[in-house]
């Protein structure tokens, strides 16, 4: 059984742009926000998932989007140092919750820009974290000190996929499922290399955020709107939970910004 | 030429980041050169590479490292150069750096200055003011001249050898022995004469009396008639004795055509310095007809710029001969302006002062057919010196054929 930190979002709407999908004129529609929410918690709960809620604070809108909380391996959690001061007040929050939680909360130097699980995903035997948007490579080095384990950099080049959760979704077996497009070339190549298996997923499909999912063993939770990734993922043996995410496709995430492993990997 | 240094750290390998990096340096139309790199031995070890970057063009260096400082390129902050001031005249401060004859440059409050000329076995004092750093000696040290110590802030830009195969001089070895075949080496000093006339560089010559006494006198003087030598280096001897030759057909007293001791010639000698002093010295001698043919005629006739520097063996000395050490170092270094070809022949104790005050990009051949003296002159820090170890009165006779052939525009054109 998986554990898993979840925020409710009672406090979700879009107050501020700070990617391309974000647009104040287009806010969210607050009961559907709270249905597809719902949807989702039920859904992870009804997979075994042993879900935490932290306490959502007013004025931090996107706080609902834990995966940035920060990064758990082991009983050690490295919290997020947000790029965007609109999301640092977070930060101290969910520090405190891991704290609580029994955790070792071990913070990176503050001039070093690190994004969480939204920005770094177990594959195999190395942990995949993408820079520059969010996430400063420099930071990657950090991790790679922390937790002893061998981290492939690779630099996002779409401003729409601005984590590196938002277009690639590590699995088992060398696998796993992603949009190219959204690596520069090395970056492509130094995921290949690693993940020969990898599915790649249509710009359609991409833009759905399918690559933006929750998965635990052989079940996958992941927005609705990508029939080709779910047929290739049914075919390799695991079965594919679709949700209706747009309310929050509108701040650019879906399942998985929503939703951080504690930990991510008992061990590396 | 401006350039920085950068570190990478990581795992800079399995994400490709190093060579990442590289290209992006290369796309940029900057250059790379990798000082130093260690790979982690274990999977979770990280890579480290330290990297100079430079560009002729600030504005492309700078974008270029813009874009590095993304994938976590590190810049180094440059060290400033340590300065210490000279306790007395004609005294270094402890520890002072000491100068190779490589292009060498320092960093003095965040800017490179380079430090001019670039000669060996010098001190370099530094004008903070004026932002200079000038290779100094020791009799050039003023109390209190703010001079560099230690190594930090010091970047030294080694001349490249060439791996052309088409450039046989900087291909070579850097000394011929007497069993290897001397055409090619005689051939390509004939083909950087000619360059040397063509780019407007000078072209040196230092010569000691075996140059006399091989009985090659006659070459160098069509050398130098041809217009081939722009600077004579030389000594009190090889005046003497080509005057010697000059008035009297003889070296030493031995008529060199005939090889046999002329009646009182070992005298000869005395009476070629005594009617030079008496004449008042070369150039004299030379308007009044006195002196009318010989190795230091054509150099009056041509204009070669003579330096002639004394030692204490010497008889006379001639007139022009410098008899101050310091002063013949000067008069040697202020000569040296422009000159892109050296080439010593037959003096040990000339070449090697001549060695130290060459910067690396001079092109030098050392031909003497003692190996020593060669082997002297092309010791690894005259990095740009060739040696060969061969007769010098064959070498130069070898070496106007070749000049004179590329002059008639058949060779040169390999």
């Amino acid at each position: 059984m998986r554990d898993l930190l979840l925020c409710p979002p009672d406090h979700y709407s879009i107050q501020y742009e700070i990617n391309p999908w974000m647009s104040r004129a287009r806010g969210a529609d607050t009961p559907m926000v709270q249905a597809q929410w719902r949807g989702l918690y039920e859904k992870l709960c009804s997979l075994q998932a042993n879900v935490s809620l932290i306490t959502p604070q007013p004025k931090l809108p996107d706080m609902v989007f834990t995966a940035n909380a920060g990064l758990a391996v082991g009983r050690r959690f490295i919290p997020s140092n947000f790029r965007h001061q609109e999301r640092s007040g977070e930060a101290a929050f969910f520090a405190q919750f891991m704290e609580e939680k029994g955790y070792e909360v071990v913070w990176l130097p503050p001039d070093l820009y690190f994004e969480g699980e939204g920005d770094a995903l177990f594959g195999g035997d190395a942990l995949f974290c993408g820079y520059k948007f969010r996430t400063d490579i420099q930071a990657h080095r950090a991790v790679a000190d922390i937790f002893s384990c061998l981290v492939i950099s690779v630099e996002l080049v779409d401003p729409r996929f601005y984590h590196i959760d938002t277009c690639f979704c590590p699995l088992p077996a060398e696998s796993g499922y992603w949009f190219p497009e959204a690596f520069d070339e090395y970056g492509q190549r130094a995921i290949r290399d690693r993940l020969p298996n990898i599915i790649d997923v249509s710009a359609e499909e991409a833009q759905v955020f399918c690559c933006n999912s929750v998965v635990l063993d052989k079940d996958i939770v992941m927005p609705a709107g990508a029939p080709n990734l779910v047929a290739q993922l049914t075919e390799r043996g695991y079965t594919c939970h679709t949700l209706q995410m747009c309310e929050f496709l509108k701040a650019g995430g879906a399942c998985k910004c929503l939703t951080m492993f504690m930990p991510q990997r008992q061990e590396v | 030429m401006f350039s920085e240094t950068v570190e990478l750290r990581g795992h800079i390998i399995d994400s490709l980041i190093l060579p990442k990096v590289l290209d992006e340096i290369l796309t940029r139309g900057a250059n790379f050169k990798i000082d130093e790199i260690k790979i982690g031995q274990n999977r979770v070890d990280q890579s480290y590479a330290r990297i100079e970057v430079s560009s002729p063009a600030e504005e492309t260096l700078n974008d270029t490292l813009l874009r590095l400082r993304q994938h976590g390129a590190e810049v180094l902050e440059k060290a400033a150069v340590q300065l210490a001031a000279a306790p007395s005249d004609g005294v270094f401060p402890d520890d002072f750096y000491v100068t190779t004859n490589q292009r060498t440059v320092i960093c003095l409050d965040g800017e490179e200055v380079e430090v001019q000329p670039a000669i060996m076995d010098c001190g370099i004092a530094v004008d903070p003011a004026g932002k200079t750093a000038t290779a100094v000696r020791f009799h050039e040290v003023r109390n209190g001249t703010q001079v560099v110590v230690g190594q930090k802030g010091i970047r030294v830009v080694p001349v490249q050898r060439s791996t052309s195969r088409t450039d046989e001089f900087e291909f070579m070895a850097t000394s011929l022995s007497s069993e290897q075949p001397k055409s090619a080496a005689i051939r390509q000093m004939a083909r950087e004469f000619t360059r040397a006339r063509a780019d407007g560089g000078k072209t040196l010559l230092v010569a000691g009396p075996p140059v006399v006494h091989t009985g090659a006198s006659e070459h160098l003087e069509n050398l130098i008639n041809a217009g081939h030598v722009d600077v004579l280096f030389a000594g009190n001897g090889l005046a003497v004795h080509d005057i010697e030759h000059a008035l009297f057909g003889t070296y030493l007293g031995v008529d060199l055509h005939r090889g046999a001791a002329a009646d009182r010639g070992h005298e000869n000698q005395l009476r070629a310095i005594n009617a030079i002093r008496r004449a008042g010295g070369i150039a004299a001698a030379v308007d009044s007809g006195l002196l009318q043919k010989g190795i230091m005629h054509a150099c009056v006739q041509r204009k070669v710029k003579v330096v002639l520097a004394g030692s204490i063996r010497d008889d006379g000395p001639l007139p022009e001969v410098i008899t101050d050490t310091v002063e013949a170092q000067k008069a040697m270094r202020a000569a040296l302006e422009g000159v892109t070809v050296a080439l010593m022949m037959g003096t040990m104790l000339h070449s090697m002062a001549t060695a130290s005050l060459l910067p690396a990009t001079v092109k030098t051949l050392c031909v003497d057919i003692n190996p020593a003296a060669v082997s002297k002159l092309t010791d690894p820090r005259n990095f740009q010196a060739l040696g060969l170890v061969t007769d010098i009165e064959l070498f130069l006779r070898e070496l106007l054929t070749n000049l004179s052939t590329a002059a008639n525009g058949s060779a040169g054109s390999k």
